[in-house]
């Protein structure tokens, strides 16, 4: 599904390099999660796979279902079937989250050459999934974001995603913010999500997201790379011991 | 009903992206090629004379003219509005241009200036309704379909005709075109003419006083509720000639009436001027809504051409608990100047003024309001959403006065500037003077620019650049928007967004 090979990312205004030969493929219908220590580049890569201003890629590709994501614009790495779910969900005032997600969902549709969906009939759509994830009626008419606890931002989130339907989805640090049960309402919403050809990148800090989230493989990154790769057991490992022995077998401190 | 509201709503925003989609920059650029009767360049005693007896006045209106043109000529352009103004040559206009075809009567639409009815088209006017503006007689006896909006269109100098009069006239409301209301109801316009915006109000109402060549009337009966949206499409089409209508709306006791004002110019590429006067009268429990559309051509991206837009609005409360809201969504015109006021003369009377202000490339605009508190317990709220894009220069300026008698008075004002770009900028001149100790005056301003992230999160879920623009704006707006009746705020959303693109990336 997703092919990231040998990424290398500096920051447009500066020298300072972020990502260093990346490397990670993730197969169709698994999920994947990344953990590492602050500053090893994990919201990097999620921006940069999506699109957003302000990175340059020096070297490396990174393909979906073996289309080159790094030439497209942002709004066409969405429609190709690209979602990220943002660590902080921006505020757009006056604008209803009905009215961004019908624009969003038929935008997608128009570049895919599918009809777009009428007013009724999207209506009906948002309505079943909200109901499905548990999303009050309220939060719908509200303007995008504005006024939303941390827990209905993420919710809010995981409600674009089920809506847009994409086939590849990275979840920067959806759990930052939350407490127990709004954890949960987003894990179960990512859960009832997850099928044999949607696949998702699970970026964390925390062991107990991925109680929730169960998932295939868990990648830890460090200095802008996939340090070690293991299974579901290797995150159990670095939350009793921390990241220590893993970044000493590769020279690097906890400080970098 | 809440749900169905969001489904209009919803659909509202639908219709701002299509048409973002299908649009050119400038819908209404075209020209039409119509034989035109003009009267020679140039503003003198003559000309004005020439205007009055085309238009058959009585001899009051040609004296109330010429006293306002022997002001004029004393008068020196106002240069206080931070405006960079190109010297006006008002030797070199046109003061008056009528379709030929108007001259004598057409019997049927076939016998109808067919470019005429190809204007109206373009505007979006209906078929019937065409006929009726074109001026088709026994056009009005033909059954229409069921409509909300009563039209008047004014072609360059003259009205070319009002739908709807004869429905009107059951519920006793008058609509009509103003050399008309001369004619017919000379005891209306003599009480009220000049009466909220007097012949030597400023430069340019002094020379709409003068050389005015029509415009729309309206009179609401007391206690009457108008039955349905009144509207006035104004278009300049004649090259080098200057536009200068005259409003009368006169709301009487009780009465109640939405009035929707729509503008637009072909593109070309010398200026033109727009010169126009509204003035409103509210008499006791009276309430108006005055809603404008202005999409004058803005001139093109280098700044060549466009409407330079004068125009003096005001509302005179003049009696107890009279109420009136102005809106306003200023797309176009190379330069605006334009600041519809409420005067709150009677007590507990309200003004509301909600403004939507778009200047790209190189437009200018100067705009905002006043809010005269004469009255005791008066209110006034003032709601303006300043966009700035290119190198556009986009001013709000605004007076809020309470006058000693006006106690317990309240003024509510809320500016905020949105920029896009680097090279444009937004300004913001409140004026406030408060002179009796009982009134509260409350002034909120903020500035912001395009937001990175929210375009990013937009563009990330999918919605193109422009398109994402016009979503940010458009929730940046949504107060004003609110304001709007229904069909007009589809427009609006779409004029928006098409003004603004190319202003990014």
């Amino acid at each position: 599904m997703l092919e990231i090979k040998n990424l290398h990312v500096k920051l447009e205004d500066e020298d300072k390099v972020i990502l260093k030969g990346m490397n990670l493929t993730v197969e169709t219908g698994k999920v994947h999660a990344i953990m590492g220590p602050n500053g090893s580049g994990k919201s990097t890569m999620s921006y940069v796979l999506s699109g957003r201003d302000g990175y340059e890629v020096t070297e490396g590709s990174a393909t979906l279902q073996g289309q080159e994501l790094l030439d497209l614009d942002p709004e066409a790495r969405a429609a190709a079937g690209l979602f990220l779910a943002f660590q902080y969900p921006v505020e757009i005032p006056g604008v209803g989250n009905m009215t961004f997600l019908r624009t969003a969902l038929n935008a997608q549709r128009k570049v895919r050459g599918e009809d777009e969906l009428s007013a009724g009939e999207f209506l009906k759509l948002v309505r079943e999934k909200a109901k499905a994830l548990k999303i009050d009626a309220e939060m719908l008419k509200r303007p995008v974001n504005v006024g939303f606890s941390g827990g209905e931002k993420k919710r809010n989130e995981i409600l674009q995603m089920a809506m847009l339907e994409p086939k590849m989805c990275i979840l920067d640090e959806t759990d930052s913010g939350l407490d127990v049960d709004a954890m949960r309402l987003v894990s179960d919403g990512v859960n009832a999500l997850r099928s044999p050809d949607r696949s998702f990148l699970v970026i964390t800090h925390y062991q107990r997201l991925l109680d929730h989230i169960k998932p295939d493989v868990v990648h830890i990154m460090a200095d802008g790379r996939i340090l070690q790769t293991g299974g579901p057991e290797l995150a159990l490992e670095v939350e009793k011991n921390g990241y220590a022995d893993i970044l000493a077998a590769h020279g690097l401190t906890e400080a970098k | 009903m809440a749900t169905q509201e969001t489904d209009i709503r919803e659909g509202v925003d639908r219709e701002t992206v299509e048409t973002v989609q299908n649009m050119g920059s400038y819908k209404y650029g075209w020209e039409t090629e119509i034989e035109m009767e003009y009267a020679p360049k140039g503003i003198s005693e003559e000309i004005v004379r020439l205007i009055s007896k085309k238009n058959d006045e009585p001899e009051w209106m040609l004296e109330w003219r010429l006293q306002a043109y022997h002001r004029w000529v004393e008068m020196k352009e106002p240069d206080w509005a931070l405006l960079d103004l190109p010297k006006i040559d008002y030797q070199d206009l046109y003061y008056y241009a009528r379709p030929k075809s108007m001259v004598e009567k057409p019997k049927s639409l076939d016998e109808v200036d067919p470019k005429l009815l190809a204007t109206y088209e373009k505007l979006g006017i209906p078929l019937k309704e065409q006929m009726i503006l074109a001026g088709v007689e026994g056009a009005e006896n033909i059954n229409l379909e069921e409509r909300q909006v009563a039209v008047d269109a004014v072609f360059d100098s003259v009205s070319v005709g009002t739908t709807f009069k004869e429905k009107l006239a059951e519920a006793g409301v008058i609509f009509c075109s103003i050399s008309e209301a001369i004619k017919d109801h000379p005891e209306l316009v003599k009480k009220y003419l000049g009466s909220v915006v007097p012949q030597t109000d400023n430069y340019f109402a002094t020379l709409n006083s003068a050389c005015f060549s029509d415009g729309s009337f309206v009179y609401v009966p007391p206690g009457t509720r108008c039955p349905m949206e009144l509207s006035t499409y104004f278009r300049i089409n004649a090259e080098n000639t200057g536009q200068f209508e005259r409003t009368l709306i006169v709301c009487d006791k009780g009465a109640y009436v939405s009035y929707l004002e729509g503008c637009t110019a072909p593109k070309r590429d010398t200026a033109q001027l727009h010169a126009a006067v509204v003035e409103i009268v509210i008499l006791e429990d009276a309430e108006v809504k005055y809603s404008t559309v202005q999409n004058w051509f803005p001139g093109d991206e280098e700044g060549k051409g466009g409407i330079y837009n004068f125009v003096t609005k005001r509302a005179d409360c003049r009696e107890p608990r009279a109420k009136v809201m102005w809106t306003q969504v200023e797309t176009g015109s190379a330069i605006t100047w334009k600041y519809p006021s409420c005067i709150l003369r009677g007590d507990d009377t309200s003004g509301e003024f909600y403004s939507i202000a778009i200047a790209n490339n190189y437009q200018q605009a100067d705009t905002g309001t006043k809010m005269v508190h004469l009255g005791k317990n008066t209110r006034s709220r003032i709601v303006s959403k300043g966009i700035s894009a290119g190198q556009a220069q986009n001013t709000y300026r605004g007076l809020v006065s309470m006058h000693p008698r006006a106690k317990n008075s309240r003024n509510y004002t809320q500016c905020d500037s949105l920029l896009i770009g680097d090279k444009c900028g937004a300004h913001t001149v409140p004026y406030i003077e408060v002179k009796n100790n009982s009134s509260r005056v409350e002034h909120e301003a903020t500035t912001s620019k395009v937001d990175d992230d929210q375009l990013f999160y937009c563009r990330a879920r999918g919605v193109g650049e422009e398109e994402a623009v016009a979503l940010v704006v458009n929730g940046f707006c949504r107060d004003v928007l609110q304001a709007l009746p229904m069909e007009f705020a589809m427009e609006a959303q779409s004029l928006v967004a098409i003004s603004l693109e190319g202003s990014v990336g």
